[in-house]
């Protein structure tokens, strides 16, 4: 047990970026451990810049590390130059905290919140001399878990990990450490790892999947269950918080040495949403909306900015302008006495003068980029997507922002939506023009970016029946867009690669045969699928064929009401016949208000679980138009603010110079 | 205006932050320790600091150097250089630690200018003491010792014997040795590692260390802060 750091600081400058293996965060624990204490290693698999500022994983380690009964340390994926050497010199995967060897912790935890990272927890197993199937684990190996919005479905991954947790995990992970050192006490001469999983199956929230056994009928799967009814529950609930203020997580967060992204505090101001955006999964799976009291927020961030030293704040959430009291909070954190300019930034699914404003206002130390996503390029299609948008309210917050100094905005769109016709895709084109011409009335030389992503139907939302528009209609689209935008001057147009949107496309609704698929991947080499300098569509086209099977079963393919979803088993607390019908609505091209501040559309979210939304003001926010019940004339803008060379836009995506 | 100048050390794994991460840390020091830097004016201001020269990721240094621009209100009303020298270390990463501060004149040369050379500790393995002592025997009583570097993309064959103010053998264990080694930084800062490369090829430097920043005028010596910090490091001037 003891560290590696001796023989790693022998190589550490002969590799790229060697801060990422250092640790030395402020804010970093060193704990102590001891058999008696269940020791996590929480794992981020991938860099370090992407990983560190994950909020989940913070969270969870700095409740770890405050129980008596659990320590917690954290590890990064190695980029490729540091793993190969690791391999020569035979090291293992290591902590950055201890640089303590992986397999030395009873517990592996992987975050995981991309498809295509998918491969990488196969590399950090390996690389931790870990078994890679939990079929070939023992009681000498540690557990691996997996959590994080993927866990949503995690047929894919499942044959990997031997448990995965639904929702948010403050609670959860305490009850895991209990009932884990319950069993590393009680050892018999025999462990029976089996014993184990089975008494952590009976936690809320926790999915065994070696418990489910699936059957497939013609190429389709046709059910999935338990394999005996004592031993594991029909369906798995997700675990939800009902208080966000009693988790007022991170209190310490980390302050890496070395640049990362989302590099500034972040505090946490609501969780979930209910605007209903059709495509977004986070906004569904997260619900129902728990705010953090007004007072606590403005604390952390008091508190947060002296002890880090930053002089940039994000108060975090999926639509952190629909936040209670938000211009109360702002002007707080803006007047605070500061001996340098303090800038804060908020990511919102709100546009109007009102947001806009207050980017201005809040934007002290430097200014950041604007991007607004109206995700569509028509007002029909926006209605499909239920992103209410009007022309009209879009050109307001952009004329807001030039005539207040920005020159450039971005606007983010996604492609291959269901419904999407050639008009539709147009749109997107012509709303950059119609942008670009007020910015004329204030700039000489005004510029508007344009990305576009291609949709991806996620599980657990109204899409997760379409059919995935195909590798070529998504080129053919871009392709469509990139013509109609060569000749606009001050257009700059960008594009997420279509081929990764296949892969993610399989993955996001795949089932347990994908497990291979996945092995072939990373055995020929299919690491930091991510990064568009390693990502290779090939090797995932050579698997599939390999595996006998076909992209379009797994992504193209529209599915049918009565089909069994790979993910039919686990819940996140929506009623399978709202989606269906919101799925209907929209291809009625029907939007929904926000049910915050209108009446419920019983989604399950609350009812299930016997919670409620925590929301602090019973009427929308001030300003905009939002929540008004007015659709087609007066409705919302997504915004974000978001820091202009974020690493994560920079990498996949094509660039039409 | 005023200028604070800081001596700090960079020891242990904070070694390997790079040079720009280094000035990050030093940004956020300076507002946990509430040090009112003065910021540029503009579209997006920034504090007004500025570093010395540049020290290569992996190295360890006891003698790095800041200059800190501050109103002069400052150093009427609060300047406590101990409190300051504590607030500092307490606001910065292990391995980084205040040594000394002090003002200088704004008037003066700035650090990356006015620095002549560095003294260097370097712990040798891959080559006997002997076979060292025969190279560097060679190296002094030579007038040239060609190198080759690299300068934007291109690679250039230049003379640094003059640069080579001292090299001694301090001290051994086992397994290999330390050496103490002036190096002029004019017209560009020769790096220890480059130098010891091209002198015995099987040669490997394991760890470097920053000792000292020399400032030479005329004929005199002098540390960056003229402060005696340390004692004075004994060097055998050959150039």
């Amino acid at each position: 047990m003891s560290s590696l750091w001796a023989e790693l600081e022998q190589f550490l400058d002969e590799i790229e970026k060697p801060a990422r293996y250092i640790g030395g965060e402020d804010g970093m624990v060193e704990p102590e451990h001891s058999p008696e204490k269940t020791s996590w290693l929480l794992i981020y698999p991938d860099t370090y810049e992407i990983g560190l500022p994950n909020q989940g994983l913070q969270i969870l380690y700095e409740i770890l590390n405050e129980r008596h009964d659990s320590v917690a340390e954290r590890s990064y994926a190695p980029w490729v130059d540091m793993s190969r050497e690791m391999r020569d010199r035979g090291l293992p995967l290591f902590s950055v905290d201890t640089h303590r060897s992986a397999a030395d912790f009873d517990i592996l935890a992987f975050n995981l919140s991309a498809e295509l990272v998918y491969t990488n927890l196969l590399e950090c197993l390996d690389l931790a001399n870990v078994p890679l199937y939990s079929s070939n684990r023992d009681s000498d190996h540690p557990l691996v878990i997996a959590g994080g919005h993927c866990t949503y479905n995690p047929e894919p991954f499942a044959d990997f990990i031997d448990l995965a947790v639904l929702g948010d995990g403050e609670e959860v992970v305490g009850e895991i450490s209990e009932i884990f050192s319950e069993w590393k006490r009680n050892l018999e001469p025999e462990k029976n790892r089996t014993q184990l999983l089975e008494a952590l199956a009976e936690l809320s929230g926790v999915y065994v999947p070696s418990l489910y056994e699936t059957s497939f009928s013609d190429g389709r799967l046709v059910s999935i269950s338990p394999k005996s009814k004592s031993a594991a529950a029909d369906i798995v609930e997700k675990r939800t918080i009902s208080d966000l203020a009693e988790w007022p997580y991170p209190k310490n967060q980390l302050v890496p040495l070395t640049e990362v992204v989302h590099d500034r505090l972040n505090v946490e101001i609501f969780r979930g949403c209910t605007r209903g955006c059709r495509f977004c999964q986070a906004g569904m799976i997260t619900r129902p909306v728990r705010e953090r009291p007004q007072e606590q927020v403005i604390s952390m961030v008091e508190k947060g900015l002296k002890r880090t030293g930053y002089d940039e704040v994000s108060l975090t959430s999926l639509s952190s302008a629909d936040f209670s009291g938000i211009e109360n909070v702002i002007s707080q954190v803006m007047t605070q006495d500061a001996c340098s300019p303090v800038s804060l930034s908020l990511p919102s699914l709100r546009v109007d003068a009102f947001t806009v404003n207050t980017a201005s206002q809040m934007q002290q130390a430097r200014r950041t980029g604007l991007t607004f996503a109206p995700e569509a390029g028509t007002w029909r299609l926006r209605k499909v997507i239920n992103k209410l948008i009007s022309d009209e309210d879009l050109f307001a917050a952009v004329e807001s922002a030039y005539s207040q100094g920005w020159r450039r905005v971005k606007l983010y769109f996604l492609v291959g939506l269901p419904t999407e016709t050639d008009e539709d895709t147009l749109g997107i084109v012509n709303l950059a023009k119609k942008t670009l011409e007020i910015g004329k009335k204030y700039h000489k030389n005004p510029s508007v970016t344009v990305s576009v992503g291609g949709f991806v139907p996620k599980p657990d939302t109204p899409f997760q029946w379409f059919g995935q528009n195909t590798e070529e209609e998504l080129l053919r689209k871009i392709y469509l867009l990139r013509d109609a935008a060569k000749k606009v001057k001050g257009l700059r147009l960008k594009w997420h690669d279509s081929r990764a949107t296949v892969v993610e496309g399989i993955l996001s609704r795949g089932d347990r045969r994908l497990g291979a698929v996945i092995e072939k991947v990373w055995k020929e080499g299919g690491v930091f699928q991510e990064w568009s300098e390693h990502f290779d569509i090939s090797i995932w086209k050579n698997a599939m064929e390999e595996e006998g099977l076909r992209i379009e079963d797994f992504a193209y393919r529209h599915r049918e009401e009565t089909e069994v979803l790979p993910w039919d088993h686990l819940s996140a607390g929506l009623h399978k016949d709202f989606l269906w019908q919101d799925w209907r609505d929209a291809l009625d091209n029907l939007g929904l208000e926000d049910c915050r501040w209108t009446p419920c559309y019983d989604c399950g979210a609350c009812t299930g679980y016997g919670i409620e939304h925590v929301v602090a003001s019973a009427v929308p926010p001030a300003g905009g138009s939002q929540g008004t019940g007015v659709l087609s004339e007066h409705a919302e803008i997504n915004v974000s603010i978001e820091p202009a060379n974020s690493l994560k836009d920079l990498q996949s995506s094509g660039v039409n110079e | 205006m005023k200028c604070l100048r800081v001596r700090y050390t960079k020891l242990g794994k904070v070694r390997f932050v790079g040079h720009r991460d280094v000035a990050r840390i030093w940004e956020r020091a300076l507002r946990k320790a509430e040090i009112p830097v003065l910021y540029s004016q503009g579209f997006s201001p920034h504090p007004r600091i500025s570093f010395g020269l540049a020290l290569p990721t992996g190295f360890e240094s006891e003698a790095e150097y800041l200059d800190i621009y501050l109103d002069e209100d400052f150093f009427l009303k609060d300047f406590n250089p101990i409190s300051i020298n504590e607030n500092l270390s307490n606001s910065l990463p292990n391995g980084m630690d205040v040594l000394a501060l002090g003002e200088v004149e704004t008037s003066e040369d700035s650090l990356q200018e006015a620095v002549d050379s560095c003294v260097w500790q370097v712990k040798i393995a891959g080559v006997s003491i002997e076979d060292f002592e025969v190279s560097r025997e060679k190296l002094i009583s030579s007038e040239i010792f060609e190198i080759e570097r690299q300068r934007k993309g291109k690679i250039f064959i230049e003379n640094v014997r003059p640069q080579v103010h001292s090299i001694t053998v301090t001290g051994k264990t086992a397994e290999d040795f330390n050496i103490l080694t002036e190096l002029g930084t004019k017209p560009r800062v020769l790096r220890p590692t480059d130098l010891l490369r091209a002198i015995n090829p099987e040669l490997r430097t394991k760890n470097v260390l920053r000792k000292e920043q020399i400032i030479l005028q005329e004929d005199e010596r002098f540390e960056p802060l003229s402060i005696r910090l340390l004692p004075a490091t004994p060097v055998e001037v050959l150039a």
